[in-house]
């Protein structure tokens, strides 16, 4: 903060700081600490109270307003502030947007991942603004003379109500530095029904700058005299370099120079993540020389284990394994396999779904600048943080002497929720001692991500003769070493149905994975939806039950003790299974479930599921030809994600986004290993939906008197069952295994 | 090799070798950043351009093949957000993460150059090469109807009223 000319620091009784700070020309800047409601984890430590900076107002009544988080298209970079200046009480179209540097001294916590931008910052962003209007409200009342009590506030102006006098915020701001800091457990905050921003769609920040051209995102930054990396890495995973032709490589035009990266990831069968792999770094003046020398790159690779891994492989162990007992269980309720015997109708399934990719639009790319003793880097990490331990670590240096400016991403999607790209660029500007831009081609990213694990869950399921389920048990074979899984592999035992079925078992086996994965946009909901929801479908058909009636009867048993509280809401405690039954009905209800006739080869299917703390239903209009070319026609969506949904207009494109993702999913992703190495490199042997694909989607909010939580991740999960159930009315045929492109379905 | 670009009607030299794609020479000799690169096979259509007003991957188009004919890029639809495209992408909000609509844009601006009044099918058509990750499609589709009106009506109107430069509310 340049303008910053004193700093008056408050410390009020409850340890919130209030940090006023008079800018240069009169302005004033209010930072305020706040404490995040919740530690997470994942995400790292929690923070404490810090100071952070969060308003700028200028004399002229300009009010610039800080976004903390990573911008990766999920819209934070205008909600957080929205929620800012709907209690500072300002116009928002007189609001700028600044991006913030990762600064945990400042902010607190930066991240962007499961979900948690709105739940984490929906309290503390308003609490920041309604106190900066209590401070411009006070300085105000007392240059008038007046009660405070008398002063209200409108589009940033202090309005007396008695007299009729009215000050700008700008006009007042200088006084207002001056003021006590309010407490801000105890600001006023508005009511609702009051809102003008808030609730209200607000055109994303940075889109006049997107539809211009404006450099914009990671990939765009330059820096002078910066040069140019690419990074080739063994196609089987952590592979090393036995030798490369760099005498060859360092001839060719451009060419700065060319070296082997030792690395230090420590393969196995669970891979750390976050860590310098080995490969052969090359330097150029421009990334399209460093390109065409890599072309002419032979590396001897040691290939190590992973070489011996097959997708073939994997699925003939999970095979075996299936016929096993299982090594462990996660949950028993009553006597699973006792009343599977007894039950009036049996249905046995085994259900497969496959490694996918990320592959986010943006390819992965960091920009470093190594300085004799610190660096700086310009990323589009999810986690700047972790980016920040990471490169520390590995080049040995402290964590004060790496800064990390935040870059807008061309999408996340949990991908750069992981540092290598960060610390690949990092070590590579130390090693040549510059300016370095690192860019993975789409073949590198597809060969080298996180993937969302693949797995293999085998149900056994009961009726009884009244159409109840009395029985479910699972015995899911995923990957892991003894008690150690890798990232995203794992199902919490109080996963629904679990507590909601009498006689209920979670089984697991694992085999051992010598690759990396980690989160995808909802981790783990985005398979285990598609076959919780498909095996519920399967035990309504069996027992001559609709499909809708059959879930609501299920959601109204009276739950069983739910198990310790699980990372994530991935189910767990906090569903409700009255939240569940709202969306249940209005998507129902939206669609004409059960009251249209919709003509042969054309059915609706419905799914639901719970994960980040929201509920979503999901109902498709699908209808499938002989060949089986499947038509999505129409998508229905009922959402509760609490009481206030922030940015509308958006938020209904997060939506529409989730569900055309899913359908990709569900439709043509599948990453297989031969030989260790990936089959799929790039988006023509990993399809996404296109246009013509894209279904009507209509969205409909169920607000209910809950804390607003997240959407970009919840929406996605139901869509995948909510189609095959369809295509199992519509056809007869039960689909359990992802992708549907392996059992020759394709679009229309 | 010197190959001379006219690019958004601005001519330039460039020493390039003859088969550098003609994204890389947009973005990194002529640093025109608003062109992207996605996937380097032309299956996703984030680096499309207008070549002769026609809608390329510039990816896929060697500088060579590039030299003799006007280039587009985004920026040159124009450099303050007025082209009807701009103006619809802005209108309806249509980016998430917004980097595959540069191409997406591209791609619309030339449909609705040939085809002022595009149906659903021709959009769908001229769209195909264009993949979104966020999945923004049904607003992209919205945005290339609407700026096709805009385009008919646009002789009306006056570009200072679409506060280009704000983020405004839409309701």
């Amino acid at each position: 903060m340049r303008e910053a000319t004193k700093s008056i620091m408050v410390v009020n009784r409850r340890s919130f700081l209030l940090q006023v700070s008079s800018l240069a020309g009169g302005g004033v800047l209010l930072g305020l600490a706040i404490k995040p409601p919740k530690a997470s984890a994942q995400f790292g430590p929690p923070v404490a109270q810090v100071p952070n900076n969060f308003i700028k107002i200028a004399p002229d009544g300009t009010i610039t307003i800080m976004a903390k988080d990573p911008e990766v298209g999920q819209g934070i970079k205008t909600m957080l502030p929205m929620l800012i200046a709907e209690e500072l009480d300002v116009d928002w179209k007189r609001v700028v947007i600044e991006q913030t540097d990762f600064d945990d001294t400042k902010y607190a916590l930066q991240f962007a991942g499961g979900s948690l931008g709105t739940p984490f910052n929906w309290d503390p962003m308003r609490r920041v603004g309604a106190a900066g209007r209590q401070l411009l409200v006070s300085a105000a009342a007392q240059s008038w003379g007046v009660p405070e009590a008398e002063c209200s506030t409108a589009a940033g102006r202090v309005l007396h109500n008695g007299s009729g006098r009215s000050v700008g915020y700008g006009e007042i701001a200088s006084k207002a530095a001056a003021m006590p800091a309010p407490d801000l457990a105890k600001v006023k905050l508005k009511d609702p029904k009051d809102y003008k921003i808030i609730g209200h769609s607000q055109r994303g920040y940075d889109v006049p700058k997107i539809v211009t051209g404006k450099p914009l995102f990671s990939i765009d930054f330059t820096l002078p005299n910066m040069l140019f990396a690419v990074y080739q890495k063994c196609p089987v995973f952590a592979g090393k370099v036995v030798s490369a032709n760099l005498d060859e490589i360092k001839a060719m035009p451009g060419v700065r120079d060319a070296f082997v990266v030792e690395g230090n990831v420590k393969p196995g069968v669970i891979v750390e993540a976050d860590a310098l792999e080995p490969g052969v770094a090359i330097v150029a003046d421009s990334w399209w020389q460093a390109q065409t020398a890599r072309k002419k790159l032979q590396v001897k690779w040691d290939e190590g284990h992973g070489a011996s891994q097959s997708s073939v492989g994997f699925a003939q162990k999970a095979q075996e394994l299936s016929q096993q007992p299982p090594a462990k269980t996660l949950r028993k309720d009553g006597d699973p396999d006792g009343a599977l015997q007894g039950a009036a109708k049996m249905v046995e399934a085994a259900y497969t779904y496959p490694f996918i990719a990320h592959a986010p639009l943006e390819p992965q790319n960091c920009t470093a600048h190594w300085q004799g003793d610190k660096i700086e880097i310009w990323s589009n990490s999810q986690v700047p943080g972790g980016g920040r331990t990471l490169v520390a670590k590995t080049l040995g240096i402290p964590e004060k002497s790496v800064t990390i400016h935040m870059q807008r991403g061309g999408g996340g999607f949990g991908r750069r929720l992981t540092n290598d790209y960060m610390v690949e660029s990092a070590w590579i500007s130390k090693v040549v001692n510059a300016p370095v831009k690192l860019l993975w081609t789409r073949e590198d990213d597809f060969g080298h991500d996180y993937y969302r694990p693949g797995g293999f869950q085998f149900l056994k399921g009961g009726v009884d003769g009244s159409g109840k389920i009395v029985a479910w048990r699972n015995h899911f074979v995923s990957w892991g070493d003894g008690d150690r899984s890798p990232q995203a592999s794992t199902m919490s035992p109080g996963e629904f149905p679990a507590r909601y079925i009498p006689n209920y078992a979670l089984h697991t086996s694992v085999q051992p994975l010598w690759l990396k994965t980690g989160a995808l946009r909802a981790p783990g909901s985005n398979a285990y939806a598609f076959i919780i929801q498909s095996f519920i479908d399967e035990l309504a058909h069996a027992a001559g039950k609709d499909p809708v009636e059959f879930r609501l009867a299920l959601l109204e048993n009276k739950p069983l003790p739910a198990p310790a509280p699980s990372p994530g809401g991935f189910g767990g405690p906090e569903f409700s299974a009255e939240r569940t039954r709202g969306v249940l009905q209005l998507v129902a209800e939206k669609s004409g479930w059960g009251k249209r006739s919709l003509g042969s080869g054309r059915s609706l299917g419905v799914a639901f599921h719970y994960s980040h703390m929201g509920y979503f239903a999901e109902v498709a209009e699908v209808s499938v030809s002989a060949e089986k070319k499947v038509k999505v026609h129409k998508v229905w969506v009922a959402v509760d994600i609490g009481s206030q949904i922030i940015n509308p207009n958006f938020a209904e494109n997060l939506v529409h986004g989730a569900v055309i993702d899913g359908l990709s999913e569900l439709m043509g992703q599948e990453i297989t290993l031969e030989g260790g190495r990936v089959v799929q490199t790039n988006y023509d042997k990993h399809t996404m939906v296109r246009m013509a694909q894209a279904p009507e989607i209509e969205v409909h909010w169920l607000k209910t008197n809950n804390p607003p939580t997240g959407l970009g991740e919840p929406a996605l999960p139901p869509i995948l069952p909510a189609v095959c159930n369809a295509i199992f009315t519509a056809t007869g045929k039960r689909l359990r295994e992802l992708p549907l492109s392996k059992s020759g379905y394709g679009w229309a | 090799m010197a190959f001379q670009l006219t690019v958004n009607g601005r001519s330039s030299t460039v020493d390039v070798p003859a088969d550098m794609p003609l994204l890389w020479v947009i973005r990194d000799v002529l640093k025109l950043k608003g062109t992207k690169y996605g996937c380097g096979i032309g299956q996703c259509g984030a680096c499309t351009v207008h070549l002769n007003g026609k809608a390329v991957r510039s990816c896929q188009t060697p500088v060579s093949a590039a030299a003799k004919a006007p280039i587009t890029t985004l920026e040159g639809l124009s450099a303050e957000g007025t082209h009807p495209v701009q103006v619809a992408w802005m209108e309806i909000d249509v980016p998430q993460c917004g980097y595959c609509q540069a191409g997406q844009m591209m791609s619309a601006a030339a449909l609705l150059a040939k085809t002022p009044k595009p149906t659903d099918q021709e959009i769908s058509s001229a769209m195909n090469g264009n993949l979104c990750r966020c999945g923004t499609y049904i607003r992209i589709r919205q945005a290339i109807h609407k700026a096709a009106e805009i385009a008919t009506t646009s002789k009306l109107k006056k570009p200072t009223e679409v506060a280009a430069g704000q983020s405004g509310a839409q309701q």
